[in-house]
């Protein structure tokens, strides 16, 4: 039983469907990675889970009911979203920013509670911003407020995080240390993650389940990495003749894109565009397919 | 893996992680202090209840003034002996009659601006956010100009052509700017452009009205409370009575709306049902002001800003903020009966000409990437 799942979904913009009968079952326990070509609804499914965009089919359950049935606080205790951008509000100090993740667990008469206070103390430590308590968000660096953002679902303390690409914006240094953080808490077995990635290979290292998407919002293949993941995959799906090793750090699978020549090569062959074969284009390039 | 964390130039020395930051006594990471007792918790804020009783002194202090200091002369003595219920004929109708419904439709007129602005820059998250930039006091008056020129109507009348008109705008604005719910800039935008459609109109139906009325119309049209009565001041109260609570009660998420829609969504808060009530008190508000006083600009658009500077507050805070327009209103009028005692200034004039300096400083500190509050 997985208390996170979508069922038959189907998702759209005004007229413009993204979607339609989407599936997807989040493992419990799961640092689960969505990953897909632009465009592809990954972050339009993330939003569905948690319930930003309201599917025009199917319905998400959290716990068994349907999640839009459900108390908005409620949801608020079990499912926590750090979403692709938030806005800071002018002047207001880290401590303070952190300190509205405890919202559902608050009311009028109950606004700060020594475990409202603890709770947000310990998300600010294992984010590492506790020393910047004090410090006006705004005047922060990309990776340290991704950091304050990310302490501020903690303390939402919620068993299941969603986190609508989480890296955009940082460099490769940051990058890793919010996938870190992430791999963090995904160890100690309390929390289950959903994540939107846009790097085929940070996803494969870090994802216990990964959901691989197709334009159309179509599950291409879903899976732990290193089974679901191969050339055939990538090719099929972003279109991108490729070689998949296993990664010398992690032994994870790793993409490495053929050479220039190599792919207008393999394009030419099969008498297309490059980019044409996005989709589902037979796959030219078989003998570095095996893993 | 450790990726370095000394690898940012703009913070180095900030990035390790560090749990011996300062703090202050009480309130652990958070601003402000907290008190407890059993299960209840409540967080304060000493700067803001600082910053509000001082201005509720000085706004005390501007009504003394005010009563005092009028053509009329009363000594001191006088007004406080005339409000304790113990004056002569004389002061007591120079107090009751003349000065003190105009001063309390003043204060409370600054105070329903000031909250309706507050609600509506946090909702559009916009300092521009206004009811006075983006309409909603522009067509309350063409409401209430459509009664005085085309109907004639009484002052009641001219009231409620006042609501009608700021409620059509607001639903107008809130249509228009739908697009997979409300952006805060779109109905920003969308309500400069019904502004300036309400500015037109209001000017056209000048034009084509006789010259008594539109005398009166014009009078009306840059926001006085010159000879206001006390069926004004009842009104004005009992709106403020109604619809302040009614915004308390979701200060809370209010606040949280600051972070954005999907934030605040994600932690519990049920933002379109919220963003409602709040724009519907906010456009109540602005039309029942406008119905008192007439469009009276800047109020609304300084009254919010200046009580974020003061209080540094991350929040809003309206009470305070009622405050900070009660005063701004009631020194305003002070100011125009002081300096030009014998012109009968409309208090729209002062405020007119310091809002749009106002304005210009607030862009001008914005663009220059001080906009921290935009």
């Amino acid at each position: 039983m997985t208390r996170l799942r979508a069922e038959d979904l189907t998702l759209a913009y005004d007229q413009a469907t993204v979607a339609k009968g989407l599936s997807v079952d989040i493992p419990d326990g799961s640092f689960t990675v969505i990953i897909g070509p632009n465009a592809c609804g990954k972050s339009t499914l993330l939003k569905a889970l948690a319930r930003m965009l309201k599917p025009q089919a199917g319905a998400v359950h959290l716990d068994g009911k349907a999640i839009t049935s459900q108390r908005s606080k409620d949801v608020a205790k079990r499912l926590g979203l750090l979403p692709q951008s938030s806005t800071a509000p002018g002047g207001i100090t880290v401590g303070d920013l952190v300190a509205r993740g405890r919202y559902p667990h608050q009311s009028v008469l109950r606004q700060w509670s020594a475990e409202d206070e603890a709770v947000v103390a310990e998300s600010m430590r294992l984010t590492g911003v506790a020393g910047l308590a004090e410090r006006v968000v705004d005047e922060l660096s990309g990776g340290q407020r991704q950091r304050v953002w990310l302490a501020m679902v903690l303390a939402q303390q919620t068993p299941i995080l969603l986190l609508d690409e989480p890296t955009t914006f940082l460099d490769i240094a940051h990058q890793l240390e919010v996938l870190d953080l992430c791999a963090d808490l995904h160890d100690d077995g309390e929390h289950t993650l959903v994540a939107v990635l846009h790097d085929l290979n940070q996803a494969c290292r870090y994802a216990t389940h990964l959901v691989v998407m197709r334009p159309g919002g179509v599950v291409a293949a879903q899976g732990e990495p290193s089974e679901i993941v191969t050339a055939d995959l990538v090719e099929d799906v972003f279109g991108l003749s490729c070689r998949v090793i296993d990664d010398p750090e992690t032994g994870t699978p790793m993409i490495v894109p053929a050479a220039r020549t190599t792919r207008s090569e393999s394009a030419a062959r099969e008498g297309l565009e490059p980019r044409a074969s996005q989709h589902h284009g037979p796959v030219a390039v078989h003998e570095d397919a095996t893993l | 893996m450790t990726p370095p964390t000394t690898t940012d130039p703009e913070a180095p020395d900030a990035t390790e992680p560090t749990t011996s930051g300062p703090r202050r006594a009480g309130s652990g990471p958070v601003t402000g202090r907290v008190v407890r007792a059993g299960g209840l918790s409540l967080r304060l804020a000493p700067r803001t209840l600082t910053v509000a009783v001082v201005v509720a002194v000085l706004l005390a202090a501007v009504m003394i003034v005010t009563l005092t200091a009028g053509e009329y002369s009363l000594t001191l003595g006088q007004v406080l002996a005339s409000l304790a219920g113990r004056g002569d004929e004389t002061g007591d109708f120079v107090v009751y009659t003349l000065m003190l419904p105009r001063l309390l439709v003043a204060v409370l007129v600054g105070a329903m601006l000031a909250v309706s602005g507050g609600i509506l820059q946090t909702v559009t998250r916009n300092s521009l956010g206004s009811p006075d930039v983006i309409g909603f006091t522009s067509a309350a008056a063409t409401g209430a100009l459509v009664v005085i020129t085309v109907l004639g109507g009484t002052m009641l009348q001219v009231s409620l052509g006042a609501l009608v008109g700021g409620i059509v705008a607001a639903l107008l604005i809130y249509v228009l700017a739908y697009h997979r719910g409300v952006s805060g800039l779109r109905f920003v935008l969308m309500g400069i452009g019904i502004n300036a459609l309400a500015v037109a109109a209001n000017s056209f139906l000048i034009t084509r009205a006789s010259l008594h009325d539109a005398l009166t119309a014009q009078a009306w049209l840059v926001g006085s409370v010159n000879s206001r009565g006390w069926e004004h001041v009842v009104a004005a109260a009992v709106t403020l009575a109604v619809l302040l609570p009614v915004a308390l009660s979701r200060t809370r998420s209010l606040s949280m709306m600051e972070l954005g829609d999907d934030t605040a969504s994600a932690l519990g808060v049920r933002t379109g049902r919220d963003r409602t009530v709040l724009i519907g008190v906010s456009v109540l508000l602005a039309a029942f002001a406008v119905a008192a006083a007439g469009p009276i600009t800047f109020v609304a658009l300084a009254a919010p800003q200046l009580t974020r500077r003061l209080t540094r507050a991350s929040a809003p805070g309206l009470v305070t903020t009622a405050l900070v327009g009660a005063l701004l209103l009631a020194t305003g009028d002070l100011l125009v009966q002081q300096l030009f005692p014998a012109a009968q200034l409309p208090v729209g004039t002062a405020t007119g000409c310091v809002g749009g300096l106002y304005l210009i400083w607030l862009l001008a500190s914005e663009w220059r990437g001080k906009g921290r509050y935009a």
